[in-house]
């Protein structure tokens, strides 16, 4: 944690972005949930095989997320047409977000970008003000899995910070 | 209020009289499995915790817990629901059995069919499944298992710690021998 160009820490601003969302070029990022907790879930790659996918399983768990009125944000640096064909594939309905060009301009700014050029498999949670409140580094072909995501959700509510 | 290391994830649900055990209740090792009906690997994982279980009949005893993921596996949800409802009827073993046994015919017609070849009544559990009665139970159990850090299926705890092995017979055995002698 003393790396200084390490993964955002807690405590921090979460810098502002937006990046293709679809297609079409729409474009989203986390100001636009202000209010409420935003979830960002960097990954290196859509398709890359670890069982049992992440981004399938923080679909599985949408009915939790909205429990918290979470919004869940999942970025790599694939293009959004990779994007769209991989959510197809997995059933994935949050938005997957093209850190396509400058590439990974995004992870770099999060600390959260890998030197073999694909983003680091990286959470970040944002309070409803902007401030990451918690982040988790996981080796890449660990899939973290929602509990560390929760719990800091579950601080937050507990704060009553969460927008109700 | 970071995490910088994961410590190695505990089962935090606790098992239960509502939980579906197979096996001594007072046997010193159980083992949760987080399971999903359409899974490859958890129908890979089956004919093992099986055998481990036969092999270990006094010592060990398995929960089955449902984590379908049913964005992937179209059917897994309709498959637990389905256990759920045979469970019901004091049948979930057979229903479970059945369903990794078949794992190509988890569509409607052919699950009804072994609804019917375990005895039950494919209708009446059927009216059960579509109407979400038993949807709860499993919604309950998949959220405990996302509390856990299940992050796919099969995940299991060995009381209570999570087993970070493979699924073939020899690492089952093994897991549950160091648990039983720990």
């Amino acid at each position: 944690m003393s790396d200084p160009n390490g993964l955002i820490q807690p405590g921090n601003a979460a810098p502002g972005f937006t990046l293709a969302a679809t297609p079409d070029g729409h474009q989203i990022g986390p100001e636009q949930f202000r209010g409420r907790p935003v979830v960002l879930a960097f990954y290196p790659a859509d398709w890359s095989p670890v069982c049992g996918d992440q981004m399938a399983l923080y679909q599985a768990a949408a009915p939790v997320f909205d429990q918290y009125q979470a919004a869940v944000l999942g970025i790599s640096v694939d293009n959004i047409w990779s994007h769209r064909a991989f959510a197809q594939a997995r059933g994935i309905e949050f938005p997957l977000l093209a850190d396509f060009e400058p590439k990974g301009e995004v992870a770099r700014r999060y600390g959260a970008y890998a030197p073999w050029g694909e983003a680091q498999r990286a959470l970040v949670v944002i309070d409803q003000n902007g401030t990451v409140v918690w982040s988790y580094l996981s080796p890449p072909d660990v899939n973290p899995g929602a509990d560390g995501i929760f719990d800091a959700l579950d601080r937050l509510a507990q704060q009553g910070v969460m927008a109700r | 209020m970071s995490t910088p290391l994961q410590v190695t994830a505990r089962l935090r649900d606790p098992v239960t009289a509502e939980d579906h055990a197979r096996g001594p209740v007072g046997a010193p090792v159980t083992v949760v499995e987080y399971g999903d009906f359409q899974c490859q690997f958890c129908g890979a994982a089956y004919p093992n915790l099986h055998e481990m279980l036969r092999q270990r009949a006094d010592s060990v005893r398995l929960v089955y817990r449902y984590f379908p993921i049913a964005n992937v596996h179209p059917y897994a949800e309709r498959a637990a629901e389905t256990a759920e409802a045979a469970a019901a009827r004091g049948r979930f073993w057979e229903m479970h059995d059945w369903l990794y046994e078949h794992q190509d015919q988890l569509d409607p017609v052919h699950l009804s069919l072994g609804v019917e070849q375990i005895g039950l009544p494919p209708d009446e559990l059927d009216a059960e499944v579509q109407s979400r009665a038993h949807a709860d139970r499993v919604r309950r159990d998949f959220v405990g298992g996302i509390r856990s850090g299940v992050n796919g299926t099969p995940t299991l705890f060995v009381n209570e710690v999570r087993h970070e092995g493979g699924y073939a017979l020899p690492d089952l055995l093994a897991a549950v021998d160091a648990a039983a002698n720990a």
